[in-house]
């Protein structure tokens, strides 16, 4: 899971290492860091917003060392729909219920469709439409593109899909 | 000198560009020390055989006047078996049915102790490993770099100069036509059936384009691909296929509008083997225009190594059979 966690740090040297090293020590991997060395919060502590990939058993084991070592968490929230992918559809979309083939996505939790474009040029010609889909991460995402692909299967839509390769290059 | 004998099994648009360029660059190939001789030619009304060496230009010449380079009455396996020779050059048409002739002159190429440089799809889409096998029992080179991307020289690449990588992937278009049609649909906004006519009257697509436009050409050069550098043994018939016949141009305004482009894309890796329309960012290195081919290789040491080029056209085609005909002339 994405984790975004709020903490206030003392204002002295090699706080922020002590907040970083529990997580790295937890196999988490660090996305960003925003030290706001320049606010304070009213107790005089110095506001730190970190964003992390964590195994979520671990999460509670995390805010105890952080509490233990004397960083303070402020807030802990999950980071939701940080992947996402575009796909057109091309086919009967109307007809074979595209609020239907919306649900499919939504109902799965970790996955949304935010975004929707529709051109339908007549009655009986084909429709082609564009969606934006959010997930949790890389994994749901595939995942709700398996659903979509059997759902588009099923419903005689040509599904049209992003370059699979292009998210293995780093 | 090393004087090298080749007959060009095949004498339509490739086998003719093999054999102008050969004239064209025969003097350059005598400076480097190799001396080409074309001492036979067949096409399928007959055949040319001179043990010393072929006058080039008047075979293209007569092929031009006559319709046919016909002399003799040999056939192509009689060339192939009788006459002493270093190189089959085999390209016939590609059938993908049951890969004949090809498959009947490239097997009686290795039999005969000759090597074997061909641009025939077909053969290889359905017998890839048998021919490769075939080749090495009998010691011999086996090279085809231009079954796949034409002038491209994605084999060349992966083999000779990517030696070491392990590769992860490949994607590609492979398919000039199919190409040509999306980009021209796209930038037109006209509908399928309009930019295949064009096509067809530019004789950018066949009268029967079912081979392109399904997808099956592709994918004939994707298990080539395969095949040649996952060392599997699939057949075109192991293919996922999605061709381009059900996209709308609304679809490739959508696409255009939020800076994706919509191309055949064949892949190959992780053992999938598909070809289907994808959505490729505009500014990606796989979003090549016209009839253009592109191939990117995805590979654990250099990463992502992307190559594009002219995938058809006789001269083009002759420049990969070229290449193939002096590596095994420097190495044999």
């Amino acid at each position: 899971m994405i984790v975004s966690m709020s903490l206030e740090l003392k204002d002295i040297p090699g706080q922020l290492v002590l907040a970083l090293t529990p997580i790295s020590e937890l196999h988490g991997n660090i996305m960003s860091v925003l030290h706001h060395r320049d606010e304070r919060t009213p107790t005089g502590t110095i506001p730190v917003q970190i964003t992390f990939g964590i195994e979520q058993e671990v999460l509670d084991e995390l805010i105890d060392r952080l509490e233990k070592s004397g960083v303070r968490v402020a807030r802990v929230g999950e980071e939701r729909l940080r992947a996402a992918v575009s796909v057109i559809l091309i086919g009967h979309i109307v007809h074979s219920d595209i609020r239907d083939t919306i649900d499919m996505i939504d109902s799965t939790g970790f996955a949304e469709v935010v975004d929707l474009s529709l051109s339908m040029p007549g009655i009986e010609k084909a429709s082609s439409a564009y969606l934006v889909i959010n997930a949790t991460g890389e994994k749901e995402l595939k995942r709700s593109l398996d659903i979509l692909r059997k759902v588009a299967k099923k419903k005689d839509l040509l599904m049209i899909e992003p370059l699979r390769l292009n998210s293995e290059v780093t | 000198m090393k004087t090298v004998k080749l007959s060009i099994i095949g004498f339509g648009a490739v086998g003719q560009g093999v054999a102008r360029s050969i004239v064209l660059k025969k003097e350059a190939l005598k400076k480097q020390g190799i001396d080409l001789r074309v001492v036979g030619i067949a096409d399928s009304k007959g055949c040319e055989v001179n043990a010393n060496g072929i006058d080039l230009k008047s075979a293209l010449l007569r092929k031009k006047e006559n319709g046919c380079v016909a002399k003799g009455a040999e056939s192509a396996i009689d060339i192939i078996r009788e006459i002493e020779q270093d190189i089959i050059v085999e390209v016939t048409p590609t059938n993908i049915e049951n890969g004949e002739p090809g498959l009947s002159n490239m097997t009686a190429a290795f039999e005969s102790g000759r090597h074997v440089v061909t641009s025939n799809k077909g053969p290889l889409a359905l017998c890839f490993s048998d021919l490769k096998e075939c080749a090495e029992d009998n010691g011999l080179i086996f090279r085809y770099e231009a079954t796949v991307g034409g002038a491209i020289p994605i084999f060349n690449l992966v083999h000779e100069a990517l030696a070491g990588n392990t590769i992860i992937g490949i994607e590609g278009i492979l398919n000039g036509t199919t190409n040509y049609i999306l980009t021209r649909m796209a930038e037109e906004r006209l509908p399928y059936e309009h930019v295949l006519r064009e096509a067809q009257e530019l004789g950018i697509a066949e009268t029967d384009p079912t081979y392109d436009v399904e997808g099956i050409d592709s994918a004939c050069k994707l298990v080539i691909l395969a095949n040649s550098i996952f060392g599997q043994s699939a057949t075109y018939r192991d293919v996922d296929v999605t061709g381009i016949t059900k996209i709308t141009p609304e679809a490739l305004e959508l696409a255009g509008r939020n800076n994706y482009v919509v191309k055949l894309i064949c892949e190959a890796g992780n053992g999938v083997l598909t070809v289907a329309p994808h959505l490729v960012p505009r500014r990606h290195p796989l979003a090549v225009g016209g009839t253009l081919n592109v191939a990117s290789i995805l590979t654990d040491l250099a990463g992502r190594i992307t190559i594009s080029g002219k995938g058809a056209g006789s001269i083009e085609t002759a420049s990969s059979i070229l290449s193939d005909i002096l590596y095994i002339a420097r190495n044999s």
